[in-house]
């Protein structure tokens, strides 16, 4: 192939379009001073498909940076932890102590210690729904965690599923990307259907995806194809959830927080609304570390 | 606490519990450890800072495969690790 007829294939070739890729988000509480706070302290959830920083002030919610982890752990936490130091002026000798925790916990190389996604999902679901949030679902980039929890955030019953991609994010990604359609607009057209279709396969992405292959060559439209895939993400995740018990006080954190599609149906499937949070659900991991490295430090301030 | 290791796939459910309650201050001297043939359980740390036991991470996506020796059709009329604890803090789901 000669090098021009290179150049008009790359003219008339159209760039590939992303539509899996989903908003980051830096955000800082710009009301708050960090410089005249006692502890600062943070959380880095390294993700196998996200990573989060949060940076708890006194005890406070004061920002978090939310962007897709890299293809290693240890730079995915530093561009996340900088992302969000860079946008208040804070250094990391200013930050007392940091937790890390999810998939790539153990290999943030500035932590003081790694604590499980579990145990800090019921902490951060906690501080963003209260001490009334009993049920959490976790519906992570390629994992699912039903966890149960009492009043002070503490876990009392958990189940993970890191084995099957089906009720995970990345099974979402899938779809939106078979469907080119932004990921952010599947849940609201979902809705668009005259009759709510039955779900595809919800034991398997790959199934899943051949489905509504199928679906659409039978002359489904694409929003139909997609009120179908977020059913069986429901049912896929309901049935997780029943098996450690159902109470109200439900909470969901992680991506598919944000996709009313999938949300609404898993709340008619339980006959119990999930509560609802002015904070992005995706840091919930990350804010139960920087409050238990708080706890920490505040325990140290006791004992010293 | 109630810790299910385990996971559910288009051909069943497979969860092993433990109830870490029943587990910290073990009365069976961690006999489950020496009872499976496999030797899928071991001790850690907990987030609480209790020593528990726990399904080592390669054997939870497995366990369906791991733990057929031991169900009835191995000739077992009773599984060697839910026999071993006798505070009764594991049970499988299968």
């Amino acid at each position: 192939m000669s090098a021009t007829s290179v150049e008009v294939m790359a003219e008339t070739v159209p760039e590939k379009k992303e539509f899996w890729r989903w908003q980051e988000n830096v955000w800082i509480d710009e009301t708050k001073d960090w410089r005249s706070a006692n502890i600062i302290t943070c959380g880095i959830d390294v993700g196998s498909v996200s990573s989060q920083a949060v940076l708890v002030v006194d005890g406070e919610l004061y920002g978090f940076n939310s962007m897709r982890t890299g293809n290693n752990s240890p730079d995915s936490a530093t561009n996340a932890l900088q992302g969000v130091m860079d946008k208040c002026g804070m250094k990391l000798e200013d930050i007392r102590y940091v937790v890390g925790t999810g998939y790539g916990r153990v290999n943030v190389p500035f932590a003081h210690k790694a604590i499980t996604e579990i145990a800090c999902h019921a902490r951060g679901a906690n501080y963003m729904g209260g001490n009334g949030v009993r049920t959490i679902l976790d519906m992570g980039g390629q994992d699912c965690k039903a966890i149960h929890c009492d009043e002070k955030g503490k876990v009392t019953n958990f189940l993970m599923n890191d084995k099957c991609a089906a009720g995970t994010g990345r099974g979402m990604e899938v779809i939106a990307d078979l469907m080119q359609i932004p990921i952010a607009e599947l849940g609201p057209r979902s809705f668009d259907v005259d009759v709510e279709p039955e779900a595809v396969s919800s034991v398997c992405v790959v199934f899943a995806k051949s489905e509504a292959l199928g679906l659409l060559k039978a002359g489904y439209t694409k929003n139909k194809v997609i009120a179908a895939y977020c059913q069986a993400m429901a049912e896929r995740v309901v049935s997780l959830l029943e098996r450690i018990g159902v109470e109200e006080g439900f909470f969901i954190t992680g991506g598919i927080a944000k996709n009313p599609g999938v949300v609404r149906r898993i709340e008619k499937l339980l006959g119990i609304k999930a509560m609802e949070t002015k904070v992005d659900s995706q840091i919930a991991g990350a804010l139960g570390a920087a409050l238990f490295g708080y706890t920490l430090m505040q325990k140290q301030a006791k004992a010293a | 606490m109630i810790a299910n290791y385990g996971y559910k796939d288009g051909s069943g459910e497979y969860y092993i519990s433990i109830d870490t309650d029943k587990c910290i201050h073990c009365e069976a001297a961690r006999a489950c450890l020496r009872a499976c043939p496999k030797q899928m359980f071991e001790t850690l740390v907990d987030d609480y800072d209790d020593e528990v036991v726990w399904v080592k991470k390669p054997n939870c996506r497995t366990l369906s495969y791991d733990c057929s020796e031991c169900k009835p059709a191995s000739g077992y009329t009773s599984l060697p690790c839910t026999t071993a604890c006798t505070p009764g803090a594991i049970k499988h789901s299968w």
